[in-house]
């Protein structure tokens, strides 16, 4: 079986994000891996690894220096990786039909991962615009995946704890959760491998996606400043604890 | 004249407050107001929602096996949208939200922006925040039909009333294949009151210490009507289940009020919980950098202040 990993080269959230003109980031900062896709690329070696004969490919549509990116995927367990390089950034719709594209150009997939979002602009979509193109069923929010000889079954978690579980036909694309599994980090050895593991090139234009009036494009990109002024409330714990229900109260009007 | 349509999500048959900010956000001069109702309880929502502007209640009527089924209620959508030539959907991003709005523009190949907390719908264009909350994007959307999430608790309800009939949308002949429900709803350890949608959280995080702590902040927010959240540290910690984790990698919150017990404010939880009315922070150090970046603080030990509350709460 062929498992195709869709991962994303984002911004470290720690990073502080400043912006260029009206709507671009200054893109000179850490990127990394998207921290829900390490969740997927785990979930996919540990396949592989009750699946003697399976092959798992890191997908990333992205600039040129995500190849970075690509090669911790390679690390983390992936076998061989497709960059396709693009020189500006597109809506989820375009970055499904690109990766759709360059899977079904490459192989026959049984499964195709993604992370449930990405932590740069968080569209929640990708994974589904893929289900829709290939015609596969879907799930997001995964946190917990058997594979059966032509089933899937997933739990899938909502706020409040709350699960669903569903049975989905093969093949099918997910969208990995944290409750998924615990990231295996590469070890230094991992590292010096995935050096040497292959990575195809491709380039954005060579897919010919054409052009749609359907579509999102960022028009302002503003940051966010919040100007809360802190105001200590001071006292023992009786008073300290009669202010803040009077702030609840009078000020919130939460009671 | 433009139709628009709001998918109503129901609890326990009644319409979530959430629901009434959307439908307020959706609302304009020459606009007809569709709410989609996906479950047979349009008679019982009439009165709430023609208060709130609805002139039309469709009820789309699925196959009993197919109710919990997303996609298959995501097909029956879809259709109801072009029967009834819906120019905008809004729905909720919550998390049944986030399980079928997605599925519903990529079938449409519509435009779609999650997580909004302001529509312009003559500009067509929605705010959001990007980058762990760090940044506000405006995303134009364009398309035949533009479909939008939105946060509960972003906008403010206001009514305006008008009268509604209910027509019923037969969609029990839709199926979608690929994906069965085996079982809907199992919860780990039910946390009360949903978290995005709570009015107020009060969140827990190193400085609980334990498990047993927690219950503190437990029987408090049930005298306030609150939800409870974690930092991911009590989470990893494993003193509470990761569905309670606010920030960067758990749930993204905007309550009126978020009390913060014993969390720093590091960026990775603010960006789940900066879009608050008001914060309050109780740490022990007067360092935290929650301390600089909060409505109010108090300077103390969350685990003496907290009982405290209670009690005199209970008391009347
Ligand atoms: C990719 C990534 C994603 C992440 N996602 C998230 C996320 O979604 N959510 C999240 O929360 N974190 C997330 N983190 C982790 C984040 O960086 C912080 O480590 C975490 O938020 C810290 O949790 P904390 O505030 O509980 O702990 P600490 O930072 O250790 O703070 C504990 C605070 O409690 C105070 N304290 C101690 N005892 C008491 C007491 N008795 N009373 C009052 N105050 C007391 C201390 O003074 C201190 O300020 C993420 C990190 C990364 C790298």
């Amino acid at each position: 079986m062929q498992i195709y990993v869709c991962i994303k080269h984002v911004p470290d959230s720690a990073a502080n994000i400043s912006i260029i003109g009206k709507n671009s980031i200054d893109e000179n900062v850490n990127f990394l891996l998207n921290p829900y896709d390490e969740h997927a690329l785990t979930e996919a070696a540990r396949i592989k690894n009750n699946l003697p004969g399976t092959e798992v490919i890191a997908v990333c549509l992205g600039k040129a220096d995500a190849e970075k990116t690509l090669r911790s995927a390679l690390a983390m367990g992936a076998d061989r990786g497709i960059l396709i390089a693009k020189e500006k950034n597109y809506d989820s719709r375009v970055t499904a039909l690109a990766l759709k594209a360059a899977i079904e150009h490459d192989g026959k997939p049984g499964l195709i991962f993604t992370g449930k979002e990405s932590i740069d602009e968080g569209g929640m979509q990708t994974m589904f615009r893929i289900g829709a193109l290939f015609d596969f069923p879907v799930a997001t929010n995964v946190v917990k995946l058997d594979i059966e000889a032509d089933r899937a079954v997933v739990v899938c978690e909502l706020s409040g704890g709350i699960t669903h579980t569903y049975e989905m036909s093969l093949p099918c694309v997910m969208g990995t959760g944290r409750g998924l599994n615990t990231p295996r980090y590469p070890t230094f050895p991992d590292v010096v491998k995935s050096k040497k593991k292959p990575v195809q090139k491709i380039a954005f234009t060579d897919l010919n996606i054409k052009a749609s009036l359907a579509g999102m494009r960022v028009i302002e990109l503003k940051p966010l400043y919040q100007a809360r002024q802190p105001k200590e409330i001071k006292g023992d714990a009786t008073v300290v604890a009669k202010e803040l229900i009077r702030i609840l109260k009078q000020e919130a009007k939460v009671l | 004249m433009k139709n628009i349509g709001v998918i109503i999500e129901l609890d326990k048959g009644r319409v979530k407050e959430a629901n009434l900010g959307m439908i307020t956000l959706a609302r304009a001069k020459d606009v007809k107001l569709f709410a989609f109702v996906l479950d047979k309880q349009a008679i019982s929502v009439k009165a709430v929602l023609e208060s709130f502007g609805i002139t039309t209640i469709v009820e789309i009527c699925l196959a009993k096996d197919q109710q919990n089924n997303p996609a298959t209620r995501a097909k029956a959508m879809i259709n109801a949208i072009k029967k009834f030539n819906i120019s905008m959907v809004f729905g909720l991003c919550t998390a049944m939200g986030k399980d079928f709005l997605p599925r519903m523009a990529a079938l449409l190949d519509a435009p779609l922006v999650m997580d909004c907390f302001f529509v312009d719908l003559e500009q067509k264009t929605a705010r959001t925040y990007q980058y762990s909350g760090k940044i506000i994007a405006t995303i134009q959307l364009s398309g035949q039909t533009l479909l939008f999430g939105i946060r509960p608790n972003a906008i403010e309800p206001v009514k305006a009333q008008e009268k509604a009939r209910i027509l019923k949308f037969d969609s029990s002949h839709v199926f979608a294949g690929g994906l069965r429900v085996l079982k809907s709803g199992g919860a780990e350890k039910s946390t009360a009151i949903n978290l995005a949608e709570a009015d107020v959280i009060i969140a827990g995080g190193r400085g609980m210490k334990n498990s047993e702590n927690f219950n503190i902040l437990f029987q408090c927010a049930s005298k306030i009507n609150a939800a409870v959240g974690a930092s991911r540290v009590a989470v990893d910690s494993g003193w509470v289940p990761y569905s309670m984790q606010v920030g960067q990698t758990g749930e993204k919150v905007s309550p009126k009020v978020y009390i913060a017990c014993g969390i720093s404010g590091s960026i990775q939880h603010f960006a789940g919980m900066k879009t608050s009315g008001m914060i309050i922070a109780i740490n022990t150090d007067e360092n935290a950098s929650i301390l600089s970046n909060c409505d109010y603080y108090v300077k103390k030990d969350a685990l003496e202040i907290i009982p405290v509350l209670t009690r005199i709460l209970d008391n009347g």
